[in-house]
C-alpha cells in the first residue's frame, strides 16, 4: 500500500559542499559529551557523580517530572567531569571512553511477539527513549500517554543534509525491528514517508504505512508528513522518530546493545573533502572535521545538525544528541558595501528585486552566515505562505506567539507544530525576525500554562 | 577598504548611547552590516527591508520623472505657449516646483524618524523611504512647502510613529498625508485651479488659466477636452505623479515581477472598478437617471474608462498594495482590493464635492483589513475544531 503526497509550496536551498557517498570510520573519541540542553523541557536528576564508571547504555540522569524517562551513556568509560553553569545548571557530562566498549547487557526481545509494555519498558530503562519525541510541544515523549499515531519522515529534504538512503543501506533489519515494535505502542499506525523517486530501505518493510513523499523542502519534514496525514488536535499526541535513531532502537531490541554508533555527514563549503563518517553520539566533532576539513585558523561556523535548525558549535564541542549532519560554513562578519541595495547574484532570495538567484535554479550557492539585513518589524506579507505548506496561518501564529495569546496560539494550530518547521519562513524573512526562537518560546509557555 | 574600517570603529564608539540608531542608520546605508546569525537559521536570505523597499521606489521613480516634465508641459500649454513634452522648459518647472515637494517631504519625514528613534532607542526603520516618495506624487502642483511639512510631520507622528512605528500602524501614512492637507487646505487640494503650476497666483488676474482635470469635467457635466490616448500616457493635469497610467502599469508590472507587490491586490482592485462601472452603465443604460442629474456624467462614462482617468491605477499599485495596512492574508487580499476599487468609483461617482475617491477608499479598507483577515482566518480555525470534534463525540 503506498500513497502520494506531493508539496507544491516550499524552497529547496541548493548549497555547496554536499557529501561524497563515501564513509570513513572516524578517529576514536576520547571524549563523549551529553548535553541536557540537547534534550529541550527535560529537568536532569543525576544518577552518576563524578569518577563513576558507566557502560554503554547506563542511565546518566532521568527527568525530574517524569522519572521514567532516562539518558544513557553513549559508551562506556569514566564520567570525568560534570560542568555546571548558573545556579548549578547542569551543562555538560563528559565521559572519557574507554578503549575497548562495554555495554550494558540487556536481554533481547522478540518484537513479534513482545508485549507493548515490554517493549515501552525496555526503551525506557535502555535510555532509548528519548530518541522518540511527541508533538504538541517538540519534546521527549511521554511515555504515559499513548499517541494516535507514530511518524518517520524517511527522506531529507533541508539543504546539505545527510542521504538518508545511503546512511540507512544494511540496516533493513534494525529498522524493521525498530517500527514493529513502535507499531505496537500505538492506537494508531506508523507512517512514513519516503522519496518517490529516492530507492530507500525503509520501503519495503512491514508494519507501517508508507507515503511517497516529493517537492520541495519542507516536503521532508516529520512536521509536514504529519499536517497532511493527521494532524495534531488539542488532547491528542502524535510520536516522531529519525529514522537514523531507529537504527539503534531496532540493534536494542535485537542485540540487547545500546549501540549509540552512528553514521554523520561533514558538509559545506568550509569543508575541503565533504563525506560521511562513523563515530558515535556525543563524540568530540575534532575527531572529524580536521582531516580533509576545515583549517585550523578559518573564519567558519560549525554547526551540529542542518543549517536552517542546527546548534552553533565551537570546535572543542560535539556531536549533539540527534543530529547526523555537521555543517561547516564560512562566518559572514563583514561589511559589504551597497550590499542593500546592489544586484545580488551569490546568494538565494526568493524575491527578485535585483536578486537573481531565480535565474540559477541549479547553481549551489557558497552562503555565509551574514543576516543580510537588519531585524525589523513584520512588513511585508504573503511571501511565508509560498514557503510554507502546512495548513496554517505562519505570520499570524508568530504574532499570536509574541504576544502571548494562549488561546489564539490554540486555535490557530500550535499543537501541530515544531519549530523547524518555521525554519524556511526565517530564512527568507525580509525582517529577520528569529521565528524558531519565537515558536519554541511560544510552544514553553504553552506547556508550562496549559501542560 | 579604509572607510570601512573607520566606519567599524565609530560604530563601535557609539554602541549603546543616544546618538547610535542615527549613526547606525547612516552606516547601514552605506554597508551592508557586518551581523551575523544566533540562533535559528545560520543563514538568511538576501532581502532586507531596505532591498525591498528600494525596489518600490524605483518602481515609483519613472513616475516622478514624468511628473517633473508634465508639470512644465501642462503650464505652457494651459499659458497657450505649448513646449514639446521632453523640454528643458518642461523640465525646468518640474525642478523648481516638484524637486522641493520632495526634497521637504523626505526632509521633514526622515527627520522626525530619526528622532522617534534615538528616542525610543529603535533602529531608524525603512518604511518612510516610500512613503517619502508617494507623498510628492500624490498632491497637487502649487501646494505651498509648508502646508506639505506640517502634514509629513502629522502624517509620520499620527499615521505611524503613535503606533509603534513602521509595520504597526494601521492607516497608510502617504494617504494620512493626503487626507490631513485634503481636509486642512481643501482650496489647496480641489478645484480647477490647483492641478496645474501658475493657475492659483493667476486666478480672478486677466491672465487667468485654468487646470480642470477630467473628473472635474465629468463632475459638472461638461465635455472632456482629453483624448483617451492623452489620458492614457499621462499628458493631463492631475496630481503630480499619477497621470501616466502607462508608467503606473508598467511599475505595476515591475513590483509583480520582483514579488514586492501584491498582484492579488492589484487586479482585484481593477476588477472591483470596472464592476462598479459596469453597475452605473447599466444604471444609465436603464434609464433610471436623466441626463439633468448631476451624478449623469460620471456614471455614463463607459466603464473601462474609469480606470484611466483619475488615480485609480495609482492607488491600486502603490497605494492599496502596502503590506502594513492591507489585508494580510492571500484571500483578505481579494476582497480588500476589490471592495478598494469598489467604493472608489463610488465615491468619484456620488461625491460632487470631491470628485475624486481612491484614497479615501483606500483609507476606509485599511481600517476594515484586519476584520477582514479575522474571518478569513475564522475559517481556518473552523476547520481545525471539525477536525477535533469526530473525537470527541
Amino acid at each position: 500500500m503506498s500513497n502520494d503526497i506531493r508539496i507544491r509550496k516550499g524552497l529547496n536551498i541548493n548549497l555547496k559542499g554536499k557529501a561524497e557517498k563515501v564513509l570513513e570510520n572516524a578517529v576514536t573519541s576520547n571524549f563523549v559529551n551529553v548535553r541536557p540542553e540537547d534534550f529541550h523541557g527535560v529537568i536532569p536528576k543525576l544518577l552518576k557523580r563524578e569518577g563513576d564508571t558507566v557502560k554503554a547504555g547506563d542511565p546518566l540522569y532521568f527527568d525530574k517530572s517524569n522519572e521514567d524517562v532516562k539518558i544513557a551513556s553513549p559508551v562506556s568509560g569514566t564520567l570525568v567531569t560534570i560542568e555546571r553553569g548558573e545556579k548549578r545548571r547542569i551543562l555538560n557530562l563528559k565521559i572519557q571512553a574507554d578503549k575497548t566498549q562495554t555495554y550494558h547487557e540487556f536481554s533481547s526481545i522478540d518484537v513479534d511477539k513482545a508485549s507493548a509494555e515490554d517493549i515501552k519498558s525496555r526503551l525506557l530503562e535502555s535510555g532509548c527513549w528519548p530518541f522518540i519525541k511527541q508533538r504538541p510541544y517538540d519534546i521527549i515523549a511521554n511515555p504515559n500517554k499513548q499517541p494516535k499515531a507514530i511518524f518517520v519522515s524517511g527522506v531529507n529534504t533541508a539543504p546539505l543534509s545527510a542521504d538518508l538512503d545511503f546512511v540507512l543501506q544494511g540496516k533493513e533489519r534494525e529498522l524493521q525491528a525498530a517500527l514493529t515494535a513502535l507499531s505496537k505502542l500505538t492506537s494508531g499506525k506508523v507512517h512514513l514517508g519516503v522519496a518517490k523517486d529516492g530507492n530507500s530501505p525503509l520501503k519495503n518493510l512491514k508494519d507501517i504505512t508508507v507515503y511517497n513523499v516529493s517537492g520541495p523542502h519542507p516536503a521532508g519534514n516529520v512536521g509536514t508528513l504529519i499536517n497532511k496525514i493527521d494532524p495534531v488536535n488539542k488532547g491528542e499526541v502524535v510520536w516522531t522518530v529519525n529514522p537514523q535513531d531507529l537504527v539503534i532502537i531496532g540493534e536494542l531490541l535485537l542485540t540487547g546493545k545500546f549501540n549509540a554508533e552512528r553514521i554523520v555527514a561533514l558538509v559545506g563549503s568550509s569543508v575541503e573533502k565533504p563525506r560521511y563518517f562513523r563515530t558515535v553520539i556525543g563524540a568530540e566533532i575534532a575527531t572529524i572535521i580536521y582531516d580533509h576539513g576545515v583549517k585550523k585558523d578559518g573564519n567558519d561556523r560549525i554547526i551540529s545538525g542542518n543549517v536552517l535548525s542546527g546548534k552553533q558549535v565551537k570546535p572543542d564541542g560535539n556531536l549533539d544528541y540527534y543530529s547526523n549532519v555537521i555543517t561547516i560554513i564560512p562566518e559572514g562578519d563583514d561589511y559589504e558595501f551597497f550590499g542593500w541595495n546592489k544586484p545580488v547574484f551569490d546568494k538565494i532570495s526568493v524575491s527578485r528585486a535585483f536578486t537573481f538567484s531565480w535565474m540559477f535554479p541549479n547553481k549551489e550557492f557558497d552562503l555565509n552566515t551574514n543576516t543580510n539585513g537588519e531585524h525589523r518589524a513584520f512588513v511585508t506579507t504573503g511571501n511565508y505562505e509560498e514557503v510554507f505548506p502546512l495548513d496554517i496561518f505562519p505570520m499570524q501564529i508568530l504574532k499570536a506567539c509574541m504576544y502571548k495569546d494562549l488561546d489564539e496560539m490554540e486555535v490557530l494550530g500550535m499543537y501541530e507544530v515544531a519549530p523547524e518547521d518555521f525554519a524556511l519562513t526565517e530564512f527568507i524573512c525580509v525582517s529577520k525576525q528569529p521565528h524558531q526562537k519565537i515558536i519554541r518560546d511560544g510552544l514553553d509557555l504553552m506547556m508550562k500554562e496549559i501542560g | 577598504m579604509a572607510l570601512k574600517e573607520k566606519l567599524h570603529t565609530l560604530k563601535e564608539k557609539y554602541r549603546g548611547t543616544k546618538m547610535a540608531p542615527a549613526f547606525n542608520a547612516l552606516h547601514t546605508f552605506l554597508y551592508l552590516p557586518n551581523e551575523t546569525t544566533h540562533n535559528g537559521t545560520h543563514i538568511k536570505a538576501a532581502d532586507d527591508l531596505k532591498r525591498t523597499m528600494n525596489t518600490v521606489i524605483l518602481a515609483l521613480v519613472p513616475c516622478l520623472l514624468f511628473g517633473m516634465f508634465n508639470a512644465g508641459y501642462q503650464h505652457y500649454a494651459a499659458l497657450g505657449q505649448p513646449v514639446d513634452f521632453l523640454s528643458w522648459d518642461s523640465l525646468y518647472i518640474g525642478i523648481i516646483k516638484v524637486l522641493p515637494l520632495v526634497v521637504v517631504s523626505y526632509g521633514v519625514g526622515l527627520a522626525i524618524e530619526f528622532l522617534f528613534a534615538v528616542i525610543k532607542g529603535h533602529e531608524v526603520e525603512e518604511g518612510y523611504l516610500v512613503t517619502g516618495m508617494l507623498v510628492p506624487l500624490i498632491v497637487p502642483i502649487d501646494l505651498p512647502l509648508w502646508m506639505l511639512a506640517v502634514a509629513v510631520a502629522f502624517g509620520v507622528v499620527i499615521g505611524k510613529e503613535v503606533f509603534g512605528g513602521t509595520g504597526m500602524n494601521i492607516l497608510n501614512p502617504a494617504l494620512t498625508i493626503r487626507a490631513f492637507l485634503f481636509f486642512a487646505y481643501p482650496t489647496w487640494m480641489s478645484g480647477d485651479k490647483v492641478w496645474v503650476h501658475g493657475a492659483v497666483e493667476r486666478a480672478g488676474t486677466a491672465d487667468a488659466i485654468s487646470g480642470e482635470t477630467i473628473l472635474g469635467s465629468y463632475a459638472q457635466n461638461q465635455e472632456v477636452l482629453y483624448s483617451l490616448s492623452d489620458m492614457f500616457y499621462g499628458f493631463i493635469p492631475g496630481s503630480i505623479g499619477e497621470t501616466s497610467k502607462l508608467l503606473i502599469i508598467l511599475g505595476g508590472l515591475f513590483l509583480i515581477f520582483t514579488k514586492v507587490g501584491s498582484w492579488r491586490i492589484m487586479l482585484s482592485t481593477i476588477i472591483g472598478a470596472l464592476v462598479m462601472g459596469l453597475i452605473f452603465n447599466g444604471v444609465v443604460d436603464a434609464g433610471w437617471i436623466g441626463e439633468t442629474s448631476k451624478f449623469y456624467g460620471l456614471m455614463s462614462v463607459p466603464f473601462w474608462q474609469h480606470l484611466i482617468i483619475g488615480s485609480i491605477l495609482f492607488g491600486a499599485v502603490y497605494m492599496a498594495t502596502d503590506p502594513v495596512t492591507a489585508s494580510q492574508t492571500n484571500k483578505g487580499k481579494w476582497i480588500y482590493g476589490f471592495l478598494i476599487g469598489f467604493i472608489s468609483i463610488m465615491i468619484r461617482v456620488f461625491n460632487p464635492a470631491y470628485p475624486e475617491g481612491v484614497f479615501l477608499a483606500i483609507l476606509l479598507m485599511n481600517v476594515f483589513a484586519p476584520t477582514i483577515d479575522h474571518y478569513v482566518i475564522q475559517a481556518n480555525i473552523k476547520k481545525r475544531m471539525k477536525r477535533l470534534k469526530p473525537n470527541v463525540a
